[in-house]
C-alpha cells in the first residue's frame, strides 16, 4: 500500500493539469516500511523530452542523483516516481515496463482535457514482464 | 584493483540487500561483469537481452560519468567507487 497524504495528491494533479498537453514527472520522497510506504514529499521535475513531450517523459540521472540527495538530507528515500499521461489511460505502457525497475513505487495518472483523472500506482514484478499495482491510501495532512 | 560498486536501493534485494559490494577489477566492463557473475539476479536489470546495458542505466566511477570516458571500457584505479544510477523514462503509448 503507498499512502499518500492528500495534500500532496492534490499537488500532483496540479502539475499535471499545469503540464497538459504534455507529461509531468517527479520524484516521490519518504519511508519504505516494507509492505507499506508512505509518500511524504514530492520533488517536481522537468520532463527532459523536447522531441515528443506528450506522451514521453525522461527524467535525467543528474536529477535522479539531486532527488535521492534531497530525500536522504530529510532522512527520508526515494521511494518512486510519478507522470501523467495526458489523455491516456493511468496504467503503464509497454515503453513504461522496458524503463522501470522493481521496487520503485509509479505512480501514473490521467489527465483528461487538461483535468486531472484517476490516479495509480504500480510496481515492476521482479521478472520485469508485467507491473502489480500497488493500492493508494489517501490520508488528512499537509506535507512534512 | 580493489574497486566498490554502489548498489541502488531498488536492486539491493537482488545483491544479498548490500548497499555496496568491493570487487577487483580492471575496468568498469569487468566491475560489472564480476557483480552480475556474483549476483546473477541483478542481470536483467543492468542488461537488456542483446547484452548491452540498458539504455536508462548510467554509470558513474567516482562522480563522472562513463558516457565522456571509454564507456565500460573505462580503467578503474585501486579505491574507485562504481555508481549505477538510473535515469527514469516513460509515457503513454504512442
Amino acid at each position: 500500500m503507498l499512502i499518500l497524504k492528500q495534500s500532496l495528491f492534490e499537488q500532483i494533479q496540479a502539475h499535471g493539469a499545469r503540464d497538459y498537453p504534455n507529461e509531468c514527472c517527479g520524484a516521490l520522497l519518504g519511508q519504505d516500511g516494507g509492505t507499506d510506504r508512505t509518500v511524504l514529499g514530492l520533488v517536481p521535475l522537468a520532463n527532459q523530452r523536447d522531441d515528443s513531450p506528450s506522451n514521453r517523459f525522461e527524467i535525467t540521472s543528474e536529477d535522479v542523483r539531486l532527488a535521492e540527495k534531497t530525500a536522504s538530507d530529510k532522512g527520508w528515500e526515494l521511494i518512486g516516481w510519478y507522470h501523467s499521461h495526458p489523455d491516456s489511460p493511468a496504467r503503464p505502457s509497454d515503453f513504461d515496463r522496458e524503463h522501470a525497475w522493481p521496487w520503485y513505487s509509479y505512480i501514473i495518472f490521467r489527465v483528461e482535457k487538461a483535468e486531472p483523472r484517476e490516479m495509480r500506482s504500480w510496481r515492476l514484478n521482479d521478472d520485469r514482464t508485467s507491473y502489480a499495482e500497488e493500492g493508494i491510501e489517501y490520508i488528512a495532512g499537509a506535507p512534512a | 584493483m580493489a574497486v566498490k560498486v554502489m548498489i541502488p536501493t531498488p536492486l539491493r534485494q537482488f545483491a544479498g540487500k548490500q548497499e555496496s559490494v568491493n570487487l577487483e577489477a580492471g575496468t568498469v566492463g569487468d566491475a560489472l561483469n564480476a557483480l552480475t557473475s556474483q549476483f546473477g539476479d541483478l542481470k536483467k536489470h543492468l542488461y537488456s537481452d542483446d547484452g548491452r546495458l540498458r539504455s536508462f542505466v548510467n554509470v558513474y566511477v567516482n562522480d563522472e560519468d562513463i558516457r565522456y570516458l571509454q564507456r565500460e571500457k573505462t580503467a578503474v584505479q585501486q579505491g574507485d567507487t562504481i555508481s549505477i544510477v538510473p535515469s527514469i523514462a516513460g509515457g503513454a503509448k504512442a
